[in-house]
């Protein structure tokens, strides 16, 4: 015990006694600490942040939207052609079985006003089932049912942006009247806040009623039975390549697609959005601890180096503290202990100077950081065995000196 | 009662680029316990190698070396390390003191090395300061001391582990008249007292005067071996 106290304290008065050395020596593990500990949080952060905005959207979720990425060669995108109808959407509900839920929708931009306010938004026209195929309880009231879909009653559910923006502070809006394109609505529920999609469209921005109402009143125009957007829900992850599968078969049976010709629809599974967009940033964040690895690795290197010079110039001291009775492990063990103080101290430096780093990225950039103490303890050990393997090579120079010619060096 | 030390036909041979040179070339001695010898001789007599040998901190090429009963010549680092730590004190001519290390902690090393109880580690350092007049300078560091103060801090390290044979290099070589006859004071004070083997190298006939034996080394071989009269001309010549 009193060996290693002894070995700590004499490790730490000869970097002591080369304050500005030792201080140079760190600074490559400190700038590779810290530079694993940023680029982690930023990585997390940015995980954490696409992973939430993509849960917000709904969970084991199919999207089917008309039009193919190609179709004979016309690319069309979101929408560009109405091939889907409320038959499909039906169809798929009752038809594929690995579906749990089914919903659709149509929407368009309308002017709402309330009271002296209005408010420029998207009214979504859907089915009752939409609250729980997306996963999107009401905060306040309720979400319109299949009677009032029956009924194609003028009844409303507000997001709560539209909430915001119609409504002062204090102000209950459930019960509350507007009009959409001067169409007169009550509002009976508040969905509850969502945020922001991956690609930055707010979600809370809509205002959600019953199909036929919105088909009847509000859209209006267009044939009618299109729908612009299929949402299906399976009860696990597992069964979504299923149902896409079955989705597709059965859509393009109905519309009657010719085996070799492209279909007219696209079939997009959230989950995989999710998990392209996780690996995405899980690989930016290798590459970047990659890279901070190698300057820890660096930073090792100077260690040793710096390790070599003082095992030279205190060649002497080794040769008296052999020839007092020191064995090689001792020898060893005093410039290991050494070179771990050296590589841990820069460690912790650089894990505190990582985190004021992080911390400063997040607030110039606005990137979303969050730190793993998993990175912290992980870089701390990484120091550690740093300082061990870039220490061994001069420990052990020092340790097998020749007693005689180490007494002798001048 | 067998000797302390029993060395037979050692040779110890170095080689400098394609050339050998045998430093020591079948050298024969018996050291009895409680001696006080002086080796002397020219430099490059083989005196310093056979120091190294006798003190575990070389091995022979060739020859037996038996210290207590213990053929120890052939031996690994380790167990010359052990010896070291428990038999032997070195003194050195330049005193070999670690720097910027206070008297007391470098007085404390070979205990630390030696697996000495922690309680027991700083009383015995202090006692030996004391032993070689330094109770007082235990905090000191190095740079702090005169060179004799510095050469008793050796020895108090040389003799802290309670060794049965002290080995010095010239210990006297770098201090001037008063300092040396103040060491060698210590050296034979111990040797009485304390009964301690002891083998002072030196070139100077003044110092070696104070051995009951001296030995003298040319080319690798013992040329003589004197025996004096206990060392009665240098206690007259201090009174």
């Amino acid at each position: 015990m009193r060996l290693i106290g002894m070995t700590l304290r004499t490790a730490l008065r000869a970097l002591r006694r080369n304050k500005m050395r030792s201080g140079l020596t760190m600074l490559g593990v400190v700038i590779g600490v810290a530079a694993v500990i940023a680029m982690v949080s930023i990585g997390e952060g940015a995980n954490q942040a696409v992973k939430q905005q993509i849960e917000s959207l709904g969970t084991n979720l199919l999207m089917v939207i008309p039009g193919a990425t190609t179709s004979n060669g016309v690319r069309s995108g979101w929408g560009g052609v109405s091939t889907l109808t409320v038959g499909d959407s039906e169809a798929i509900g009752n038809e594929a079985p690995a579906v749990a839920g089914v919903s659709h929708l149509r929407r368009q931009v309308v002017q709402v006003v309330a009271g002296s306010l209005n408010w420029s938004t998207v009214a979504q026209g859907t089915t009752p089932s939409y609250a729980a195929v997306r996963n999107w309880p009401v905060a306040e009231g309720e979400f319109f049912t299949d009677a009032d879909e029956r009924g194609a009653a003028r009844v409303a559910v507000l997001g709560q942006t539209v909430v915001d923006h119609l409504f002062g502070p204090g102000e209950d809006p459930v019960g509350a009247e507007i009009r959409i394109k001067d169409v007169p609505f009550r509002v009976i529920g508040v969905l509850e806040k969502k945020g922001q999609t991956a690609w930055g469209q707010d979600q809370d921005d809509v205002i959600v009623i019953p199909f036929r109402t919105a088909e009847r009143r509000v859209i209006g125009a267009g044939i009618l039975g299109t729908v612009d957007m299929v949402f299906a829900t399976t009860s696990s992850a597992q069964e979504l390549d299923e149902a896409t599968r079955q989705i597709t078969t059965l859509l393009r049976q109905r519309h009657r697609i010719q085996p070799g010709q492209d279909d007219d629809f696209t079939v997009r599974n959230l989950n995989d959005m999710a998990r392209a967009s996780e690996t995405t940033s899980r690989l930016m964040a290798s590459l970047l601890l990659a890279v901070a690895s190698i300057s820890l690795l660096v930073g090792g290197v100077g260690i040793m180096n710096i390790l070599l010079v003082s095992v030279t110039e205190r060649t002497r001291e080794i040769g008296i503290r052999m020839a007092v009775g020191a064995k090689g492990r001792h020898i060893l063990l005093q410039f290991l202990v050494e070179a771990i103080a050296l590589s841990l101290a820069g460690g912790l430096a650089g894990v505190l100077l990582g985190i004021a780093s992080a911390r400063l990225i997040s607030r110039l950039a606005g990137w979303p950081t969050l730190l793993s103490a998993g990175a912290m303890l992980g870089s701390l050990l990484f120091s550690a065995a740093v300082g061990v393997f870039f220490g061994f090579y001069p420990a052990r120079k020092a340790a097998r000196m020749d007693p005689i010619a180490a007494l002798r060096y001048e | 009662m067998e000797p302390l030390i029993e060395i037979r036909d050692i040779w110890r041979v170095y080689e400098i680029g394609d050339s050998q040179v045998a430093a020591l070339q079948g050298v024969t001695l018996e050291i009895e316990r409680g001696d006080f010898v002086a080796v002397m001789g020219a430099s490059g007599s083989g005196k310093s190698t056979l120091m190294n040998l006798l003190g575990c901190l070389d091995r022979p090429d060739r020859g037996s070396y038996r210290l207590g009963g213990r053929e120890v010549a052939s031996l690994g680092a380790d167990e010359l390390a052990e010896i070291r730590s428990h038999e032997i004190g070195f003194v050195f001519q330049s005193f070999n003191l670690i720097p910027r290390t206070s008297a007391l902690e470098n007085v404390e090393l070979p205990l630390v090395y030696g697996g000495v109880p922690v309680a027991e580690q700083r009383e015995r350092a202090r006692e030996a300061l004391r032993a070689v007049g330094l109770g007082d300078r235990a905090e000191h560091l190095p740079s702090q001391l005169s060179g004799g103060q510095q050469q008793r801090v050796a020895i108090a390290r040389a003799l802290v582990n309670r060794p049965s044979l002290l080995l010095a290099d010239e210990p006297t070589g770098n201090l001037d008249s008063a300092a040396s006859l103040e060491i060698m004071a210590i050296f034979e004070r111990l040797n009485r007292e304390g009964g301690i083997t002891l083998i002072v190298v030196t070139h100077e006939p003044d110092i070696a005067a104070f051995a009951r034996r001296v030995i003298t080394f040319r080319d690798g071989r013992v040329v003589s071996d004197e025996r004096h009269a206990a060392a009665a001309a240098p206690r007259e010549a201090r009174a």
